[in-house]
């Protein structure tokens, strides 16, 4: 039965080649905005390069702190060492590394300025990411120890800095703010939408400038936990809330009297939700919109095929008829119609992934995001794939209602 | 084995009102060959329609085996159709996009057939109607006569009890006529029961019981 309907969705296809090709036309564009936008929300949110590890880690990204009356608060990121004593000593995390937000600095060859984005991190930071290292290696605790003055760059910036060359460049002098530190290793960037990992160069915390020794909660730093495996994540969280739980109340931070302090580990999703806005329920809003807006992108298109759709019911009209004098079932019929509609969308989904995947390799060879990296994996296939289906089933339901309601001895005489 | 008591079908629009069958009492016997006629608009093809279950009564019953149907839902009317009546169309009525094989196994499609026994069947049906050298042909390669031939292919590919045909012969010429008319007969000697509606007297002629319908009203 399915090769029938089939055979009849190709042919309806073949049939007005000027209407396939404006139907066809629209569900691929539709689908592949949506596909492009999978592929940018897995790039934000997914586990990839250098953050492999996000689906077992927990990012804590800032604190809150409250007066008494909560009318007001502040926020931002903590202090190293607010950090080391309430995150670094979790014994249920495999590893927790504190590392700034990205920095802004300036470095010179010659005349000519590079603005630069760094970091300061510890030497567990290479070991809760999975950076590619190109030439050399990370620094380590020895060299955090000593308070070595070296870096870790990216390959964009070894280009910039020391212009094209082949040869190594590890062992060799930049100069950065007037410093001078020694190259250590050398990585591939990481993309400017990973704000936790993105830098052009990474010091060890120990180095100057780095306010590491600032006494007081506040301060530049951020931290990820590191769980054995995902289903720890609960047990970590839980743990650092009860570390959080033993800060002193009330207290005073830089003259602001605060009684609450709050401060959340929570995966890179909820985390990135929560920086827009400490409010609650944003994350439900967030949702909402981005859930808004892909019905939109998929509803306003579908509605748009529904009248493309219902226009032609009568053209199959006596089709309709035949069927049911043979013994179709209002319920068949709708079925017939919707999986013509799926197949069709599926046609559409094909050319959508082909338009997708040139996008997406033009948005990452392009430049506007730095190290871009969107790809169509798995997890990008099957929600398009999903999506695919939502679209051919809402641009289907209504015309099969339409078609399968026709009386019968009406449709035979069409 | 269909029986009709005072039915009565009337067309209703905003504003017309029109009496398309008035008290008809009809009862067909098992292997019967019925032919109705009478002139155009004389409610020939509303009487089939509602014999055959595509249509229903303002008034009066259907009864098919000595049920009545009128209580029926849509899926219950539609495994009847399937299951004991073939249908056969002046204009034919096949799919265009479809091949002469798969035309013919449409009826085979809403029962749990198989596709390899469904297309075996199909081929036997289209055998029968001497259609056996064209299963891959489309409708639009096929003439007149040979669509009918499918169409009869298709009506009886389930092996219904029943077999309606409305104008079977309308829309071929006299020799082609007759040849769909043998086909129905011999049909009728298998032991199908066969109500055709025809404005051909000669055709009429060759059924059992011939059916006079005036104005919505049957007069013979």
């Amino acid at each position: 039965m399915l090769s029938n309907y089939i055979k009849i969705a190709w042919k309806v296809l073949l049939r007005h080649p000027f209407y396939t090709f404006i139907t066809l036309f629209g569900i691929s564009l539709t689908l592949t905005v949506l596909m492009v936008l999978t592929s940018f929300l897995d790039h934000l949110f997914g586990s990839h390069y250098p953050e492999t590890k996000r689906d077992r880690s927990l990012y804590i990204m800032q604190m809150r702190t409250q007066d008494s009356t909560r009318t007001g608060s502040s926020s931002g990121p903590m202090s190293f060492k607010f950090l080391t004593e309430y995150a670094k000593s979790l014994k249920t995390a495999e590893r927790v590394t504190i590392c700034t937000f990205v920095n802004s600095s300036n470095a010179y060859v010659g005349s000519q300025k590079i603005k630069l984005n760094t970091k300061y991190t510890d030497a567990d930071f290479w070991e809760v990411t999975e950076f590619d290292f190109l030439e050399g290696k990370p620094y380590n605790e020895q060299n955090i120890a000593n308070s070595d003055l070296v870096v870790v760059i990216t390959d964009d910036f070894k280009k910039q800095y020391f212009g094209n060359v082949a040869e190594s460049v590890i062992g060799k002098d930049v100069e950065i703010e007037s410093i001078h530190y020694r190259v250590i290793g050398v990585v591939k960037g990481s993309p400017v939408t990973r704000p936790f990992t993105y830098a052009d160069v990474y010091y060890p915390y120990t180095t100057p400038k780095s306010n590491y020794q600032r006494t007081g909660m506040r301060g530049g730093y951020v931290a990820i936990l590191l769980a054995k495996k995902t289903s720890d994540l609960k047990t970590v969280r839980d743990e650092f809330q009860s570390h959080i739980a033993r800060i002193p109340l009330p207290g005073v931070e830089d003259g602001y009297k605060y009684a609450y302090v709050e401060v959340k580990s929570e995966p890179y999703v909820e985390n990135f939700v929560g920086t827009l806005n400490g409010n609650k329920g944003l994350k439900t809003v967030f949702f909402g919109i981005i859930a808004f807006i892909m019905l939109m992108l998929i509803g306003l298109p579908a509605i748009n095929l529904v009248n493309v759709n219902v226009s032609r019911i009568m053209e199959r009209a006596s089709e309709i008829g035949i069927r049911k004098a043979f013994g179709a079932p209002v319920r068949t019929l709708m079925w017939q119609f919707i999986i013509e509609n799926l197949f069709i969308t599926l046609i559409g989904g094909g050319i959508a992934l082909v338009l997708t995947l040139i996008v997406i390799q033009l948005i990452n060879s392009s430049g506007i995001i730095a190290y871009a990296d969107l790809t169509i994996n798995l997890n990008v296939f099957l929600v398009s794939l999903l999506v695919c289906l939502v679209f051919g089933l809402l641009s289907g339901v209504l015309p099969a209602l339409r078609m399968s309601k026709l009386k019968i001895a009406e449709a035979l005489k069409a | 084995m269909i029986n009709l008591t005072n039915i009565e079908k009337v067309y209703r629009t905003s504003s017309i009102e029109t009496l398309a069958l008035n008290n008809i009492n009809l009862n067909i016997r098992k292997g019967e060959f019925v032919s109705i006629m009478g002139p155009s608009g004389c409610g020939k093809s509303t009487l089939l329609n509602i014999m055959g279950l595509l249509d229903e009564p303002s008034k009066g019953t259907v009864e098919l085996d000595g049920q009545r149907v009128s209580t029926y839902r849509d899926r219950e009317l539609a495994r009847l159709r399937n299951e004991k009546i073939g249908f056969i169309f002046q204009s034919f009525h096949l799919i265009n996009d479809l091949s002469v094989v798969d035309n013919v196994e449409i009826p085979l499609l809403y029962r749990s057939t198989n596709g390899k026994p469904r297309q075996t069947y199909a081929k036997e049906a289209l055998e029968k109607v001497g259609l056996s050298n064209r299963i891959k042909h489309f409708p639009k390669q096929l003439s007149g006569g040979q669509k009918q031939r499918v169409a009869i292919a298709r009506a009886i590919v389930g092996k219904p009890e029943i077999i309606l045909a409305d104008e079977p012969t309308g829309n071929l010429d006299s020799a082609m006529g007759n040849e769909i008319m043998n086909i129905l007969q011999g049909l009728n000697d298998e032991g199908a029961t066969i109500i055709m509606v025809t404005h051909d007297e000669n055709m009429a002629k060759r059924t059992h019981r011939l059916i006079r319908l005036f104005d919505g009203t049957q007069v013979q």
